[in-house]
C-alpha cells in the first residue's frame, strides 16, 4: 500500500507534463511516421518498418530514464523528499515508487509504435507479443539509468546527462539509424560493449523470429540492468542517508 | 509527561559543532519554540529529532522511543512540515494529502475521514481539486500543515511555518497552531520573535549549536530586564543577559 502511494504519484506527475507525453509518445512516432516516409522514397533495408520499429521502441525507452532521473532529481532538491523520510517509508518503498510505476509506462509507448507500425504495413504476427514483452527488460535497464543519475545528479544535470548525452549514445550506438558494419573499428566495438545495440537487436530478432538469435543480446541486456540496478540502489540508498 | 527528552545531543559536521551536548525536555500537548540566529543549530536539531540526521553523540526520547535505535517507532508519532514548502506540484491538495496517507499506511476509510476533517480545519475546501503548484504561497504553507497533520502526530516539527507569508496568510495560520495547543506537542522554529512570543508555551533560545536558555516569553523578558521580547532575545543571544 505504501509503495502504491508513491508509485501513484510517480504516475500522475510523468503523465500529467505535456512534454513528457510528447517525448515519451509523440516523438518516437514522428519517428516512425518520418522515416517511413523516407524509406518510401528513397528506400533503405534499415529504416523497413519490420527493423525501424524495434530500434524505435528501444530508443523511446530512453525518455524513460530522463522522467525517472527527473522525478528522483528534483524531490531530492525539494524538501519533499525530507518530509517523506520522517514517515515510516522504507527504502524499498521509495526505490520500487520511483521505479514501478513507469514499466506500464514503458509498454504502453512500445505498445503504440507497434500499432502505429502496423497501420504502416508491419506484417500482425505473435512476434510482435514477444517483443513487447523483451521491452520490459530493456525498459528496468533504463529506468534503472534514470534511478542512478537522479540518485546523483541536480536536475538541470539530469537534462543534459539523460535528456542530451543518453538519448544520443542510445541512438547512435545502437544500429538504429545506420549499420554500424558500416562504421566499423573501435566504434562499432564500443557499441556492442554497450547494451543499447543489444536490445535493438533482440527487437529484431523477436520481430523476424530468429529465436535462436534473442538469447545472447538478452543475456547483455540482463547483465547491464542487474549492474546498473545494483549501482543505483546502492547510489540512492547513499544519498537517503546524506539527506 | 514528557513528550521529548533530549540528553547531550550533539552533532558534528567534520570540524564543525553544529549541536553542542543539547539537553532539554518538551512536555506533552506544549507548543515549544526553538529560537536563534541563522547557525545556531535549530534545523539539525529537528532533523535529528525527525531521524534525519545521525546525532554524533548523545540521545533524544520521543514518547520514550530513542531517536538512535527506535527510529520507525519515532517515525510513526512524528511528522515534520520543512522550511520549504513540501507539497507535490503536479498533484492536487487532495491527491497530496493522500500521499501522505499512503505513505503512512492509513486504511481507505481512514482517510477519507482525516481527508475531510483537515479540510475543515484547515479550509482547504476551495483548494481540494486544485493542483499544489498552481497555489499561492499561504494555501501551499496550509497545505503542507494539512499534510503535516493527517497521519495524527503526537509530535508536530515545524519548521519556520510562516516564513515568506503576508501578515493576513501568517495571521490565519498562527491561529491554526493555536488550535493544536494542548492536543499536539509542536515544536515551531522562527525567526519571527512576536511569532514565537505569541504562541509558545515556552522558548529555547540557541547560539552556536548551544542552549543559552529556556524558559516563558514572559519570564525570558524579565531575565533580559526589558518588557520587548526581541529585545530581550538580543540580549541573551549578545551575551548582555543571562
Amino acid at each position: 500500500m505504501k509503495t502504491l502511494a508513491l508509485a501513484g504519484r510517480t504516475a500522475k506527475e510523468i503523465i500529467r507534463d505535456p512534454l513528457n507525453l510528447f517525448f515519451g509518445l509523440g516523438f518516437p512516432l514522428v519517428l516512425i511516421l518520418l522515416l517511413s516516409a523516407i524509406q518510401a522514397s528513397i528506400p533503405v533495408s534499415l529504416f523497413e518498418i519490420d527493423s525501424l520499429t524495434p530500434g524505435i521502441t528501444v530508443f523511446g525507452l530512453s525518455f524513460m530514464s530522463l522522467f525517472s532521473a527527473t522525478i528522483i532529481s528534483k524531490d531530492r532538491g525539494s524538501a519533499l523528499l525530507q518530509r517523506l523520510y520522517t514517515t515510516p517509508l522504507s527504502s524499498v518503498n521509495f526505490i520500487l515508487g520511483y521505479t514501478l510505476p513507469i514499466i506500464p509506462i514503458a509498454i504502453a509507448q512500445s505498445v503504440i509504435c507497434y500499432t502505429v507500425a502496423l497501420a504502416l504495413g508491419l506484417k500482425l504476427t505473435v512476434n510482435i507479443l514477444l517483443a513487447i514483452a523483451l521491452i520490459i527488460p530493456v525498459s528496468m535497464l533504463f529506468i534503472a539509468l534514470g534511478l542512478l543519475f537522479g540518485s546523483v545528479l541536480n536536475d538541470k544535470q539530469v537534462g543534459g546527462i539523460c535528456g542530451a548525452l543518453l538519448t544520443n549514445l542510445a541512438a547512435w550506438l545502437s544500429g538504429i539509424w545506420f549499420d554500424l558494419e558500416l562504421v566499423g573499428g573501435v566504434f562499432k566495438k564500443i557499441a556492442y560493449l554497450l547494451p543499447f545495440v543489444h536490445a535493438v537487436e533482440m527487437e529484431r530478432a523477436a520481430i523476424f523470429g530468429n529465436f535462436g538469435d534473442i538469447l545472447p543480446h538478452l543475456t547483455w541486456v540482463l547483465g547491464y540492468l542487474v549492474v546498473l540496478f545494483a549501482t543505483a540502489v546502492l547510489l540512492f540508498l547513499r544519498q537517503m542517508k546524506k539527506q | 509527561m514528557d513528550a521529548i527528552k533530549i540528553e547531550n545531543l550533539t552533532k558534528n559536521y567534520k570540524e564543525v559543532v553544529a549541536v553542542d551536548n543539547l539537553s532539554l525536555t518538551v512536555k506533552k500537548g506544549e507548543l515549544f519554540s526553538l529560537l536563534g540566529v541563522n547557525g545556531a543549530g535549530k534545523t539539525t536539531t529537528i532533523k535529528m529529532l525527525c531521524c534525519l540526521t545521525e546525532p554524533s553523540g548523545g540521545d533524544a526520547f520521543l514518547l520514550g522511543n530513542s531517536i538512535r535505535t527506535q527510529k520507525s517507532a519515532v517515525k510513526q508519532v512524528i511528522a515534520l512540515s520543512p522550511q520549504e514548502t513540501a507539497v507535490v506540484p503536479m498533484l492536487t491538495a487532495k491527491e497530496n494529502l493522500e500521499l501522505i496517507c499512503g505513505a503512512y499506511g492509513i486504511e481507505k476509510f481512514k482517510k477519507e475521514e482525516q481527508i475531510k476533517r483537515l479540510t475543515k480545519l484547515l479550509n482547504l475546501e476551495s483548494v481540494l481539486n486544485r493542483k499544489a503548484g498552481k497555489l499561492s504561497g499561504g494555501w501551499q504553507r496550509r497545505l503542507s500543515i494539512a499534510m503535516a497533520l493527517i497521519s495524527e502526530p503526537q509530535i508536530l516539527f515545524l519548521d519556520e511555518p510562516t516564513l515568506g507569508l503576508d501578515v493576513i496568510a501568517r495571521s490565519e495560520l498562527w491561529d491554526i497552531i493555536r488550535a493544536l495547543k494542548g492536543k499536539v506537542t509542536v515544536i515551531l522554529t522562527t525567526h519571527y520573535m512576536e511569532e514565537a512570543e505569541a504562541l509558545s508555551d515556552r522558548i529555547a533560545i540557541m547560539k552556536e549549536g548551544k542552549l543559552l536558555l529556556c524558559n516563558t516569553a514572559e519570564e525570558i523578558k524579565k531575565i533580559a530586564g526589558t518588557n520587548s521580547f526581541e529585545q530581550a532575545f538580543v540580549r541573551i543571544v549578545k551575551g548582555v543577559a543571562k
